[in-house]
């Protein structure tokens, strides 16, 4: 959509793909309007579902394809869980496969070309940082009351550095959701730009081959790209469980 | 800033991301959609996918089991099978010696018996043998008495029948 060569200038609209445009028409956007981001995430909840419920309704003890990819999935992020948090952030474990399954999904569905990528919106991501952010420092006290502010204080430094070290624990405890909602919808905006734009110079004949061969590359990296955000996503959400569980360093 | 209108003039300017008029918007159905996906999680696929493994956890535990069982069984099976086996080579072994033995007896008794008879018919041939040899001489003598008693009157010499039985007699001896 953004390819078009107007009196022989090229004109490129990369970041076109990640507007936020009513389904049925209609100017204004309300919270409740039904939006290309209400279709993209209804379909990753569909492909969600036709994994992990349609994919193992065989329940066989030999598995099927689908029901193999759906408990390797299970077990994937389980292990990730319990390796990283510890055996006692097992019961946050639905909580942090919803995420994991949310990201990998939009990020993989946001690949088909036309596709909106809800993950690449901060708005998204904020709200899931946000999210684990609280939740990590709710559980953080209530488990381990005041004895959580431990986590800012470096008992294995010297007494006189403690005080620095703690403001600079403080500061990156407050940036965490930061990074962690940016680095997301960073990736994911960057990347898909970026295909857009090598997308665009396929217009001018003489360079088109390259700018294919280019989109083909870029494409494959934002591949690894999708599944490797989403497993940051998750892991960093497991190492910030664990912070909250066992404070003490 | 740039909802409306895509690919227009608006919608080069400004970055969607940072629209905030659509923030309301993504948040509502972020939000139920990780609802719908946690209730989905927890309602059916969860339970279902941690079932699966622990029966499969279960079955592959019983099948170990039933399988170090069925060895254990074949390992008694072959104990026994090899015992029976020592067993039926020992009875063999004893037949075999008694039988060697039962024979060995029954071809003494027969060597035995044979020799008796062989030692019987022999000492009945001797007898006969002598009998005959003893006929012989008899008969010899009586036949030599005979000629010499012709051959005495050819010559024209008289010899009384005492006299030339002796003199055969002797010639006889020698």
């Amino acid at each position: 959509m953004a390819d078009e060569a107007k009196g022989g200038a090229l004109e490129f609209h990369p970041m076109d793909q990640f507007i936020v445009e009513p389904l049925f028409g209609g100017d204004t956007i309300h919270w409740y309007t039904p939006t290309n981001v209400t279709l993209w995430m209804f379909l990753t909840v569909l492909a969600i579902t036709a994994m992990l419920v349609l994919g193992t309704r065989g329940r066989a003890i030999v598995p099927s394809r689908a029901q193999s990819v759906a408990e390797l999935a299970y077990g994937f992020v389980y292990k990730m869980v319990e390796d990283v948090a510890g055996k006692d952030a097992v019961k946050f474990f639905p909580y942090i496969f919803t995420l994991f399954l949310f990201i990998i999904f939009a990020n993989f569905l946001g690949l088909i070309p036309m596709a909106f990528t809800t993950t690449s919106h901060i708005a998204v991501t904020a709200v899931m940082a946000l999210a684990v952010f609280l939740t990590v420092t709710v559980v953080g006290f209530v488990k381990n009351g005041a004895s959580f502010l431990s986590l800012f204080w470096v008992s294995s430094a010297p007494a006189a550095i403690r005080p620095v070290l703690a403001v600079i624990e403080v500061i990156s405890y407050f940036v965490r959701p930061v990074s962690h909602s940016v680095r997301l919808a960073g990736a994911m905006m960057a990347g898909h730009a970026v295909v857009k734009v090598f997308a665009g110079f396929a217009a001018i004949a003489a360079i088109a081959p390259l700018s294919i061969v280019a989109v083909v590359a870029i494409y494959g990296l934002e591949v690894l790209v999708s599944a490797i955000q989403a497993y940051v996503f998750t892991i960093l959400t497991c190492v910030y469980l664990k912070d909250a569980l066992h404070p003490h360093h | 800033m740039a909802t409306e209108t895509p690919g227009g003039e608006e919608a080069a300017t400004g970055l969607p991301q940072l629209d905030f008029s659509t923030f309301p918007n993504q948040i509502f159905w972020l939000v139920v959609t990780l609802v719908a996906i946690y209730f989905i999680l927890q309602r059916v696929a969860l339970p279902r996918i941690a079932g699966v493994l622990a029966e499969r956890a279960g079955t592959i535990t019983n099948d170990i089991a039933t399988a170090e069982e069925l060895k254990l069984k074949a390992q008694e099976a072959e104990a026994a099978y090899d015992k029976a086996l020592a067993d039926a080579r020992a009875e063999a072994q004893r037949i075999a010696a008694e039988a060697r033995a039962e024979i060995q007896g029954e071809l003494d008794d027969a060597l035995a018996k044979a020799d008796a008879q062989i030692a019987a018919k022999a000492a009945e041939s001797e007898a006969k043998i002598a009998d005959i040899r003893a006929g012989a001489l008899d008969a010899i003598r009586a036949v030599s008495n005979d000629a010499a008693a012709e051959i005495a009157g050819a010559m024209g010499a008289e010899a009384s029948a005492d006299e030339i039985a002796a003199a055969v007699a002797e010639r006889m001896k020698g």
